[in-house]
């Protein structure tokens, strides 16, 4: 049902259809790095359509299993669907910008 | 801190149960405790049953949780697929006892850019081991880890690390690895870095049979028994048929056991076999030695012991009607409880399979009798190499359990070269008695005869008896030496009423003889009787004579004297005139 009125809204506004994740254990240099990435790419790519996440399995392990996180950092794309997940500290853009199947702004 | 102390002063290793038939007495008390342990094998050869059954057993049997990280299968597949092997993991699940984690990597939805780690899977893990306390843990498959993330050398670092932390939390845990191509342990190697404890898997196809084997490759810093054992996947999980094997160390009680047949029994040093000892009756078809198993489960049951009869030609109800024929009246022991029969085809399953059948069922009926008939039919496709080792096992189970087992078998030589006890040689070393039964074939028939060609720690007969089959059970007998031959049956019986009659022809010319001296004293005491006759009648005529003597010298005496008188002879009258005057 959520997916259908995102869906109807694609077409007019692309306002926050990128619905994502970032699952990470505590504040590790690679999960401050990702985060930052991510941020950056988001910005970039993405502005205003975009709603991040963050996830210590740290504080939450039982999070885990729950979107099959196995390497961390994860990024996981929840929406739009399909879901795709990243791993790593997100250092290539290029990369991550495949794996999330976002055309790039180009500059 | 009892514990503790125990612990201590257990020498080597700390073990972990596994609770599985027989892999705890080939690793000599389980699994290294909170150590990894590979098990690898290629598909389809057992190694998530294995794993499974150790985690099911420790948390039921051995009060520790475990947790089964699949890599593979999910936990409903997992679930159905065991059930068959009779573990409910819903409610081991639903008791937090196990817990199931499906880790699930698909690469098609994975996208890598940059460092990372695996920390994900030991959150995971750590999660839920903390969740139900879990002191073993199960990872089926990890390699599967190979296939969904490209970089391999950060997989295989964090691997690394991953053993080291179960390895740091204390789990004992069985990590599952396909098998490599040609000598590879693994197909990725991770016997590198599970190096404790190596246990591998093969199911292999010899002439249409299939076999699985278990071996401990390794095991360290713990003696273990390094040979390759069968194993089956049965209804009650798995077996590993070692069993008792690596140790000869069976008591050895000096309590005697009835044949059920007396002069058997006499034949055995008087009193039969001891408790606990087998006897193989070996024979060719024919001979009795159905029918001489039966008497022994019929004698054991006549004791008030119970008696497990395993067929393998004939049906429970054929040979309840058949042992009928010969007076032995099985359904009523069947009937009390006492017996058991099972019967099945030798061909159903492999020799192993038999054997765990065996094995499951003595173990649930316990009894003090165990008849194997016959157990030629069992070997008929293996090589004597391979039933050996197998029977070995079997018969050292059940010498543990001090029971007493018989075994018959089918002699295959006896055609010319080959004497029949030849063809038994190697299961007979096997055996503390040996029965043979032969048929002879002499003047016109077919007589059993028997033989104790050994029986272990008793002095037992040499002789051969026949073997007689009545509706009145089995009997022995002595048999008759003829001339240059043992004569059986109506030769025997022949020879019986010849000696009988001889016997009688005798008695007959002794009675003559003594009634001729009879006979003869008879005479002589007549003869006796008339010497006496005579002597008395002279005696008499002497007596006459001397008394006419006497009377006439009397007469004589007389006559002179008158005469003297009368002439008035001075010398007679000297006297009498005087007195006259």
């Amino acid at each position: 049902m959520n997916t259908m009125t995102e869906t109807k809204t694609e077409t007019k506004t692309e306002t926050k259809n990128y619905e994502l994740r970032l699952y990470v254990a505590g504040q590790t240099a690679k999960s401050l790095a990702a985060f930052a990435n991510l941020k950056r790419i988001c910005e970039t790519h993405l502005a205003g359509q975009y709603r991040i996440e963050i996830i210590d399995l740290m504080k939450t392990p039982q999070l885990a299993a729950g979107d099959q996180i196995l390497a961390l950092p994860t990024l996981v794309r929840r929406l739009p669907e399909p879901i795709k997940k990243i791993i790593g500290d997100l250092s290539n853009e290029e990369r991550v910008l495949v794996g999330l199947d976002v055309q790039p702004v180009k500059e | 801190m009892k514990n503790k102390l125990d612990l201590l002063a257990t020498p080597g290793l700390s073990k972990s149960r596994t609770g599985i038939t027989g892999l705890d007495e080939i690793t000599g008390g389980g699994l290294p405790t909170g150590r990894p342990t590979l098990v690898c094998g290629s598909a389809g050869c057992g190694k998530t049953m294995l794993a499974v059954e150790f985690l099911v057993r420790g948390a039921v049997e051995f009060g520790e949780p475990g947790v089964f990280m699949m890599f593979e299968e999910n936990a409903a597949e997992l679930t159905a697929n065991v059930r068959s092997l009779g573990f409910d993991l819903d409610k081991l699940v639903k008791q937090k006892k196990v817990l199931l984690d499906h880790v699930h990597i698909e690469r098609s939805e994975i996208e890598e850019t940059g460092e990372y780690d695996l920390e994900g899977l030991f959150i995971r893990l750590g999660h839920a081991i903390d969740s139900i306390g879990a002191k073993r843990v199960v990872l089926d498959t990890v390699e599967a880890l190979f296939a969904g993330l490209p970089n391999h050398a950060i997989l295989r670092a964090e691997l690394r690390r991953l053993f080291r932390w179960l390895k740091d939390r204390g789990m004992t845990a069985i990590i599952t690895g396909e098998k490599g191509d040609g000598n590879a342990i693994t197909r990725y190697g991770l016997e590198e870095y599970v190096a404790d404890c190596v246990v591998t898997l093969d199911h292999r196809v010899h002439e249409q049979i299939s076999t699985r084997r278990l071996r401990v490759l390794k095991y360290r810093g713990s003696a273990h028994g390094t040979n390759e054992y069968p194993f089956l996947i049965g209804e009650r999980g798995i077996s590993v048929l070692p069993i008792t094997s690596l140790r000869l160390d069976h008591a050895a009680p000096a309590e005697r056991l009835s044949t059920g047949i007396a002069r058997l029994d006499q034949m055995l040093g008087g009193q039969g076999v001891f408790r606990g000892s087998s006897v193989l009756v070996s024979g060719s078809p024919g001979t009795g030695k159905s029918s001489l198993g039966a008497t022994f489960a019929d004698a054991a049951c006549r004791r008030g012991e119970r008696a497990l009869l395993f067929a393998y030609e004939e049906s429970s109800a054929q040979i309840v009607r058949n042992m009928r024929s010969i007076g032995i009246d099985l359904a009523q022991w069947v009937k009390k409880g006492l017996l058991q029969i099972h019967a099945s085809r030798p061909t159903l399953q492999g020799l192993e399979q038999h054997l765990v059948a065996l094995h499951d069922t003595v173990q649930a009926f316990r009894p003090a009798v165990v008849v194997v008939d016959p157990i030629s039919n069992l070997t008929l496709e293996h090589s004597e190499t391979e039933v050996m080792p197998t029977l070995m096992r079997l018969i050292d189970f059940l010498k543990q359990q001090q029971i007493t087992s018989l075994f018959t078998s089918l002699t295959t030589g006896g055609s010319g070269t080959r004497a029949p006890e030849d063809s038994q040689v190697g299961v007979s070393s096997l055996m503390d008695t040996w029965l043979l039964l032969r048929n002879v074939e002499f003047n016109g028939e077919r007589n059993r005869l028997i033989y104790v060609l050994k029986s272990r720690g008793m002095a037992h007969s040499n002789q051969v008896r026949e073997f007689v089959l009545s509706d009145a059970g089995i009997d022995l007998v002595d048999v008759y030496l003829g001339a240059d031959r043992v004569l059986t049956g109506t030769a025997r019986v022949a020879q019986a009423a010849h000696e009988r009659s001889a016997a009688e022809l005798r008695r007959e010319d002794h009675e003559r003889k003594l009634r001729q001296l009879a006979s003869k004293r008879k005479v002589i005491e007549a003869q006796i009787a008339a010497l006496n006759a005579e002597g008395e009648a002279e005696e008499a005529e002497v007596k006459f004579a001397i008394a006419q003597e006497t009377l006439q010298e009397k007469t004589t005496q007389q006559n002179s004297a008158d005469m003297a008188h009368l002439r008035g002879g001075s010398k007679a009258s000297n006297g009498q005139p005087k007195g006259k005057r």
